[in-house]
């Protein structure tokens, strides 16, 4: 079975979900701890959400630097698939492997709400099980959601097609081109603000839809 | 028209989670001999000539911070 | 800031009878300081006076309320007691739901505070609810917040609410707690005295309840956690100072920066930071308490833990008398070692500190190496401050002197205990003979339509989306229903399904009405929304709050409240498990509408089995269950309306509420929404726009009393077969009516009223809030 790390930092959150979302789709998941220089093995790695270090100094600035965030950035560097959700997108910009940075939402509150996304890039490590231009429900919730990059590197997401996910209905925190989640260029590397974690059953969630993301990457790239 | 700092602070006594994390981070980065940091906010007000101190203390005690947990300093810039 | 910290230790005590003590500035009367001085047969030292004043506080000591709470346990049967494993008088209730999983729950108020300091206020209400889940061992799963403002549309609560729910929304997300429900309620006697209870729910292993005590001599006291400042000290800082003179409290909130007579602060060299005027306001550092939860778990699991007491109001004079008095020998606190923030901190301020975010543990010698590990896993500052002895003394050196020396239990339990004089006002008479019967009603179709509307988007009907927007309800994975449902829901265990869902309610009208029914109709409610989500209403927790308890009125109030949430549960028979109290909810002589929150909590053996809010399917029938008669009175459409409140609360019937109950845990139904503020008319508002399904429904009766009614015990379902359930219904002998069927169109329709299509009814029933507050 195929090996998928999820990274605990003080005041991460959604690990348990990430690992849960995991094994719903088939994989097996493998606690990391940020204070470890040490992937365990695993084919691929989630930088789940949260509030690292309080998200006091920014979002994710805290944590990029943790030991095991070391190791991730060698191993993607080296291709292995690795996807940031909303803490995680924050930790992945800081730490340089996705472009941009995020921002305190326009209308200054936490959002938590059950969103319209397009798939707008299904040739990533882990969109592969989408249909190109699907439109899926998965809940965003964050404080600092608001995609924010130079014009030039907004065009280059856009001419390159790396920003895999928009937000369709309402743009929840004022975000660039509605830009909910990129990757890079080589589509190994996805983060995105919205919580697929939480859209894994309909019991827990708005719907299942956020479960292909994990299944993605254990099908099309792991298998 | 002045350009006007004002520079709210938490008080002296209050917690301050976002100084203290900051803290905490420094020596994990490598970097010795820092004790201790606060973190506040720094607004910069374009105003008229006839905005006055005292109006402008206004501003910064009941508006810009709580006074319960907070102080500020007010500064004129040229 | 180096200062000398003058030390008044038991021996300078005993030698210096005579010292004035400035005893009435830290609240405590003639008798109780006579009291003090006869239990130690000394004058106390400042140390201790700062223990004995904060601990016989009401909020600490529940002096006035105690004689009347007392009434719960008398009310509780063998058979109400059998599934409760702790109950009043530990940190929480704890009650056994079965598959070996046994659940804590309690709901607090931070009421002061959050009007002080809106957002630092609700913040640490949320911060505090949830160590005291955790101090009974169990991992805290989701929040709920029952807030009540001034009218939405005053300045104030303009300041006080965007502060409060960021707050109650920044501590909460960034802990990983789930917001699963809650009320929002505007009232203009809630201006100067907003109302922010908070509420944790958490689960253990049955075999992990962790209780308070400090037992085995020998056995370390570690504090673990924060480091303790000068947070909330602002009453004993009386104690630092030479002179008494020239105190101002300073906890005044600044509403109107023109009327402060300040001096403008523009020489930085002026800053005040003066001791004196130190706020009683403490900030809280949810990041902290989010390792300091993790902490603790994983002590738990070590099973390295005697006993355990979190830091909340009163800090470690509560901890540690509190641990000792209820163990089985003395303690000696050394308190030197307390890890502190500021600088020059006295004995008295270090006891009395409401620092946030610490626990105190006791630990086996042997295994305080272990526990030591675990906080520096979690980079968790961890002191050994002291040691449980064979004596039935609490004593507390500061470097080799005694500062404490008394007997535990006179501090943390045998607090002074108030017979305040009780009697109901003679108003009430005028009150209860204003009855809502002659307010012009709508009568035409035009005008019951246009009043469906109206009260769709009033304050307190209209949705919640605004503020249930800034909670994460999905962290943690295990929300099954959350806000707009009428009670939240989460999963317990992912094995079984095994649930429990929560509400929490009152109608403060009711109350203020009829102080007995009153309280009764909130349990009826929060028992109802329970039973609605498909769950087994089982135990009951309550935050009572109140207005002056030195008001005989009050005290009235409050002494029937307390009689009919007893009266009330032991007829349901579900234990209350704990509880609350909030006095001096008022400004000058006017009191809040006296506000009983009433928490249920139901079990849910499969979650998958929950019932969801709102309509079913296209073509389920719609079914009303229950009985509705002309009862306006303390009604929501009164209030909106005519600004009218007077006459009686609409009849409790708690036997009909647990016959519904049962019937829709029979199955059968493809949701449900209770009936309550706003009645039919607003729970088919609501039910269509959270389903986005439009109806067809016929009235029965006057239409305006159908509509707008709050008889209790009433609930709306859609059924797929409509036959069964009815025969259902018949054999419980639980009164129907068929009121019409779910729709595939996008309207409510209602015969002889009209059509309200959902986009209108969206835009008015959302509108109002954001408008309100941006």
């Amino acid at each position: 079975m195929s090996k998928i790390g999820v990274i605990t930092f003080p005041g991460t959150l959604d690990d348990t979900d990430a690992a849960r979302a995991v094994r719903y789709a088939g994989g097996e998941p493998v606690a990391l701890w940020h204070g470890d220089a040490d992937l365990r093995g695993v084919d691929a790695v989630i930088v789940p959400g949260g509030f690292s270090y309080g998200d006091y100094l920014r979002a994710g600035a805290i944590a990029r630097f943790a030991p095991v965030m070391g190791e991730v950035v060698t191993a993607a560097r080296g291709g292995m698939p690795v996807l940031g959700i909303c803490n995680g997108f924050q930790i992945l910009c800081e730490a340089g492997l996705l472009p941009g940075a995020l921002l305190r939402n326009a209308g200054l509150h936490f959002v938590c709400r059950d969103q319209k996304l397009r798939v707008e890039r299904t040739s990533t490590a882990w969109t592969g099980g989408y249909a190109d231009g699907a439109e899926i429900v998965i809940p965003v919730k964050n404080m600092d959601g608001r995609f924010a990059a130079s014009r030039s590197t907004v065009d280059e997401l856009e001419g390159e097609g790396r920003v895999v996910f928009r937000y369709t209905d309402v743009n929840p925190n004022g975000s660039l081109s509605d830009i909910a989640g990129i990757s890079s260029a080589d589509g190994r590397i996805v983060g995105l603000m919205p919580h697929p974690e939480h859209a894994i059953d309909a019991l827990t969630g708005p719907g299942d839809d956020g479960l292909a993301m994990f299944r993605s990457v254990l099908g099309t790239v792991l298998a | 028209m002045a350009r006007v700092v004002v520079d709210v602070m938490p008080k002296p006594e209050i917690l301050d989670p976002q100084g203290q994390a900051v803290a905490n981070a420094l020596p994990r980065l490598g970097f010795t001999g820092i004790s201790d940091v606060r973190q506040g906010k720094h607004f910069e007000l374009e105003v008229d000539d006839s905005v006055d101190d005292e109006t402008l203390a206004k501003i910064a005690i009941g508006f810009l911070s709580n006074p319960v947990i907070e102080d500020f300093v007010v500064r004129r810039l040229s | 800031m180096t200062t000398t910290v003058h030390v008044d230790t038991t021996g300078h005590a005993a030698s210096t009878p005579d010292t004035p003590q400035p005893y009435r500035e830290l609240g405590l009367k003639d008798d109780e300081y006579t009291r003090i001085r006869e239990i130690l047969g000394r004058r106390p030292t400042d140390a201790e006076l700062a223990m004995y004043s904060v601990m016989w506080s009401e909020h600490c000591s529940y002096k006035s309320s105690k004689v009347h709470l007392k009434y719960f346990g008398e009310t509780t049967t063998e058979e109400m007691r059998a599934k409760m494993l702790a109950g009043i008088g530990e940190n929480a209730g704890v009650v056994d739901i079965g598959d070996g999983w046994a659940i804590t729950f309690k709901v607090e108020s931070h009421n002061h505070p959050s009007y002080v300091e809106p957002y630092q206020g609700a913040a640490t209400g949320v911060g505090g609810i949830v160590r005291d889940i955790l101090a009974m061992g169990a991992r805290p799963l989701a929040v709920m917040d029952p807030l009540r403002f001034g009218a939405a549309d005053a300045p104030d609560t303009r300041r006080v609410l965007p502060g409060v729910v960021a707050g109650v929304g920044g501590y909460g997300n960034c802990l990983g707690l789930p917001n699963i429900g809650g009320e929002v309620v505007f009232d203009p006697s809630y201006q100067g005295n907003p109302l922010v209870n908070a509420l944790c729910v958490g689960a253990m292993r049955v075999e992990d309840l962790h209780l308070a005590h400090a037992s085995g001599a020998g056995n370390k006291v570690i504090l673990f956690g924060a480091r303790t400042g000068l947070d909330g000290i602002g009453g004993v800082s009386v104690l630092a100072s030479d002179t008494f003179a020239g105190d101002e409290g300073g906890t005044e909130p600044m509403l109107d920066p023109a009327s402060r007579s300040s001096a403008p602060m523009l020489d930085p060299a002026s800053r005040s930071s003066a001791r004196k005027k130190l706020p009683s306001v403490q900030v809280g550092d949810p990041f902290t308490e989010k390792v300091l939860i993790e902490c603790c778990l994983e002590l738990f699991r070590e099973g390295i833990v005697v006993g355990i007491q979190d830091l909340g109001g009163a800090g470690l004079s509560c901890a540690t008398s509190e641990l000792a008095s209820a163990g089985d020998g003395g303690m000696h606190v050394y308190l030197e070692r307390v890890p502190l923030r500021a600088t020059g901190m006295t004995p008295a301020e270090i006891l009395s500190s409401e620092s946030q975010e610490r626990m105190c543990a006791v630990v086996a010698p042997s295994d305080v190496d272990a526990f030591m590990r675990v906080c520096r896993k979690w980079d968790v500052i961890a002191t050994e401050i002291g040691e449980v002895t064979d004596g039935d003394r609490l004593v507390i050196t500061w470097h080799g002197e005694t500062v404490v020396d008394v007997p535990p239990r006179t501090v943390a339990h045998e607090g002074p205990v108030y017979e305040r004089p009780v009697s109901r006002p003679p108003v009430q008479d005028d009150i209860v003979a204003a009855t809502p019967d002659a307010l012009p009603r709508p009568s035409t179709s035009d005008e019951l339509r246009a009043e469906i509307l109206r009260m769709a988007g009033s304050p307190n009907l209209s949705s919640r989306r605004w503020v249930t927007e800034q909670y994460d309800r999905y962290v943690r994975g295990g929300t099954v229903l959350a806000q707009p449902s009428d009670a939240g829901m989460i999963r317990i265990d992912e094995s079984t399904g095994r649930g429990v869902a929560m509400s929490c309610d009152c109608n403060g009208r009711y109350t203020y009405l009829d102080p007995y029914a009153g309280a009764q109709l909130a349990l009826a409610e929060a028992y109802r929304n329970v039973a609605t989500s498909g769950a087994r209403p089982v135990a009951v927790t309550n935050c009572l709050n109140f207005g002056s308890p030195e008001d005989p009125g009050v005290m009235w109030q409050f002494q029937q409240a307390v009689r009919g949430l007893a009266d009330g549960c032991a007829e349901l028979g579900i234990p209350v498990t704990g509880g609350n109290v909030s006095f001096y909810n008022q400004t000058g002589t006017t009191a809040i509408l006296p506000t009983p929150v009433v928490g249920v909590l139901g079990v849910i053996d499969d979650v998958a089995s929950r019932i969801p809010t709102g309509l079913g399917a296209p073509g389920d029938t719609l079914i009303l269950l229950g009985e509705t008669h002309d009862e306006l009175a303390g009604s929501e459409w009164a209030h909106v309306v005519h600004g009218h409140l007077g006459g009686q609360p609409p009849v409790v019937n708690l036997a009909r509420e647990a016959v519904i109950a049962a019937v829709l845990r029979d199955g059968g139904v493809s949701a449900a929404h209770d009936l309550s503020e706003g009645g039919l008319a607003q729970a088919l508002v609501e039910s269509t726009l959270v389903t986005g399904r439009g109806c067809d429904v016929e009235l029965t009766g006057d239409p305006f009393v159908a509509l707008f009614s709050e008889s209790s015990a009433r609930v709306l379902v859609s059924v797929p077969d409509p036959d069964a359930f009815t025969a259902r219904c018949a054999e419980a002998g639980l009164p129907w009516t068929r009121l019409g069927a779910v729709s595939a169109t996008s309207s409510l329709r209602i015969e002889g009223v009209g059509e309200l299509a959902l986009p209108e009814l969206s835009e008015v029933w959302e509108g109002t809030l954001p408008a309100l507050f941006g």
